[in-house]
Formats: C-alpha cells, sequence, structure tokens
C-alpha cells in the first residue's frame, strides 16, 4: 500500500507541475521523471516501491485494454481511407523499429570500441 | 426491475469483462506464445461489445477505472529506470541517439507512406507523432494541426501493432542487444511496447520506459517546425 501511495503521489505531483509550471508532458511521464531523480538522490528508497511498482508493471497490459477498444468510435472515420492509413502506420513503425534498433546497436558497439582503445 | 442497459452502466461490468478477457488472453498465451494477449483481450471485448451491442459509452464508465491505473503503474517505470541506470551509464550518448534517429525516421516515413499512397493532409498531420504515448501525440496533432484524437488512435494502433512485430522483426533482423531491443520499443511504440518487453525483461523494459520519455521530448520539438510551416 506503502508503494502504491507514493507511486499515486508522484503522479499528483506531475499533475501539479503541469498545471501550474505548463510543462507540456502528461502528469504521469512528469511523476516518471520526477520519481527517478527522487530514486538517484535517495529521497524515496526503492524498497519502498518495488512491490506495488513490480505488480503494475507486470499486469501494464491490460490498463492499455479499454484505450484499445476505445479505436472502434473512430472505425467509420478510418474505414474511408483504411488501406493508406494501415499501410502507413504498419510500414512507418517496422521503419522506426529497424532503424533505432540498428543504429543503436552499431553506436552502442563503437562507443564500447572506442573505451577499450 | 432495473434494465440490462442499467447493468452494463455499472463500473463493474466494464472492470469485469476487461479483466476476465485479459485472464483468459493470458492463459491462451501460455500454450500459444506467439499470440499478443492485449490483442487478444482488446479484440475479444471489441467482438463482445458488437455481438451483444452493448454501446461504447456504458462499457467506458468501467473501462476508464482500468484505464486509470495506467498513471501509477507509467510513474511505476522508474523502478527498472533506476535499476538498469547502471548498465545504461556507458551506453547514454548511443540510446539518446538512437532515439533521435528514431524519431526522424518516423516523422519522414509517415509523410513518405502517406503522401506516396495519397491520404489525405488531416490523416498525415495526425499520422506524424504516432510513435509517442497517446496523451502527448494528442497535444502534438492539435498543435501541428491535425485532428487530436485520431493523433490519438493512430498512437495506440502503432503501439499495438509495434508490441506484436517489433520483438519478432528485430530477433529476425539480427538485433539482440538489450540497449537496442529497449531504445527501438520504447521509441516505436511507447507505453504498449514498453509494457510488453517488460514481460521478457526488466532491463529492456527499463531502458524502453527511458527511450519513451526521451521520443516524449523530442518529437514536440521536431514538430515545431512544421508548426511554422504550414
Amino acid at each position: 500500500m506503502q508503494g502504491l501511495a507514493i507511486l499515486l503521489g508522484f503522479q499528483f505531483l506531475g499533475y501539479i507541475a503541469r498545471q501550474f509550471l505548463h510543462i507540456p508532458l502528461p502528469a504521469n511521464v512528469i511523476g516518471l521523471i520526477l520519481l527517478v531523480v527522487s530514486l538517484f538522490c535517495g529521497w524515496i528508497k526503492l524498497e519502498w516501491i518495488e512491490r506495488s511498482a513490480q505488480f503494475l508493471l507486470k499486469h501494464m497490459m491490460v490498463f492499455f485494454a479499454p484505450t484499445i477498444v476505445g479505436t472502434i468510435v473512430f472505425f467509420p472515420t478510418i474505414a474511408a481511407e483504411w488501406v493508406s492509413i494501415s499501410l502507413s502506420l504498419a510500414g512507418g513503425t517496422l521503419a522506426v523499429l529497424l532503424i533505432t534498433g540498428w543504429s543503436t546497436a552499431w553506436l552502442a558497439e563503437r562507443e564500447r570500441s572506442q573505451c577499450r582503445e | 426491475m432495473p434494465g440490462v442497459e442499467e447493468f452494463y452502466r455499472q463500473p463493474l461490468f466494464g472492470i469485469a469483462i476487461t479483466v476476465m478477457l485479459y485472464a483468459a488472453a493470458l492463459r491462451l498465451n501460455k500454450r500459444l506464445n506467439w499470440l499478443n494477449p492485449l490483442l487478444v483481450a482488446a479484440g475479444g471485448l471489441i467482438v463482445l461489445l458488437l455481438i451483444c451491442d452493448i454501446p461504447y459509452e456504458d462499457y467506458k464508465v468501467g473501462g476508464d477505472v482500468v484505464t486509470f491505473f495506467l498513471g501509477p503503474a507509467t510513474v511505476a517505470l522508474a523502478v527498472p529506470l533506476y535499476k538498469s541506470a547502471r548498465k545504461m551509464k556507458g551506453r547514454l550518448r548511443a540510446i539518446v541517439l538512437g532515439s533521435v534517429i528514431g524519431c526522424i525516421t518516423g516523422l519522414l516515413s509517415a509523410c513518405l507512406l502517406v503522401w506516396s499512397l495519397h491520404g489525405s493532409r488531416d490523416i498525415l498531420l495526425s499520422m506524424l507523432p504516432k510513435s509517442v504515448t497517446s496523451p502527448v501525440a494528442i497535444e502534438v496533432a492539435r498543435q501541428i494541426g491535425g485532428i487530436p484524437e485520431l493523433g490519438g488512435v493512430f498512437a495506440v494502433l502503432t503501439g499495438l501493432f509495434g508490441s506484436i512485430a517489433g520483438p519478432w522483426l528485430l530477433n529476425k533482423t539480427g538485433v539482440h542487444s538489450d540497449i537496442a531491443i529497449g531504445t527501438s520499443m520504447g521509441t516505436a511504440a511507447h507505453g504498449i511496447g514498453t509494457a510488453r518487453i517488460l514481460r521478457d525483461s526488466e532491463l529492456q523494459g527499463g531502458i524502453s520506459g527511458f527511450a519513451m520519455g526521451l521520443s516524449c521530448i523530442i518529437t514536440p520539438i521536431l514538430c515545431i517546425p512544421i508548426y511554422f510551416l504550414r
């Protein structure tokens, strides 16, 4: 429970930061950044949140299910151009996956060999 | 005697069928591990709503409660991120640069594909931010003159597709390092890709969560010129 309280607290902090400082990121992403900083600074101990975090992360996929179901409302809008939409979405996503994967692997390998020299 | 519509409008209804279908999808995934549990659960829910003629608005009452937990779950990504930090330390430049290259690829490939397939301007502007998490995609689509809700839908569909195709594609094309897989999934398929990869490896999930956060910052910055061009 303590872990969930801390996670919700940081999400709420993110919400406050978003409202008052007008940071153009969602409240949960700001909360994530703040919590990482707090962990590194030692303000929050890993043990306090680890169990709650593991539970939520293990089942994170289910939390996306209703959002995906929500896309049905847009099916009529998408239907008119579904061929170009699905090809662009799929092709674009594959391109990002591949190029990011390859370039990161190449860059990481190069950094490592530079370290050895 | 309350009508059957009253019954659907209970938050419990949406919560119960979502969790039940997801649990069933997980069991199915144990036998057929190529089946993505999220695709099965969401697909099953859509079929169920259509067959039983249940309005989406009624399902949404309970669905929103399930979606709520996405908030603390995203904050919880701090744990794998913190634990992966030591391994990421020497590779930070590769991850950041890889993510920047991925975001640029996303914008260029969307432009090229939509244009060559004769898609409309609305579709193009809504599709540009497809690789960032949906609340950010909605805001970016609004900024650059697309349809905000459609931007959110494209982001969700991209995440789902990336989470299914990503691990398979990267494995087939010889990308095996944790750093590269994590950066690729987080940059291309945001939170849904991260949730998927976390089931395999905490390290990859931590890196993916970091890359997801990066692309949420990089993509809106890259889109600023479009705002002035249009």
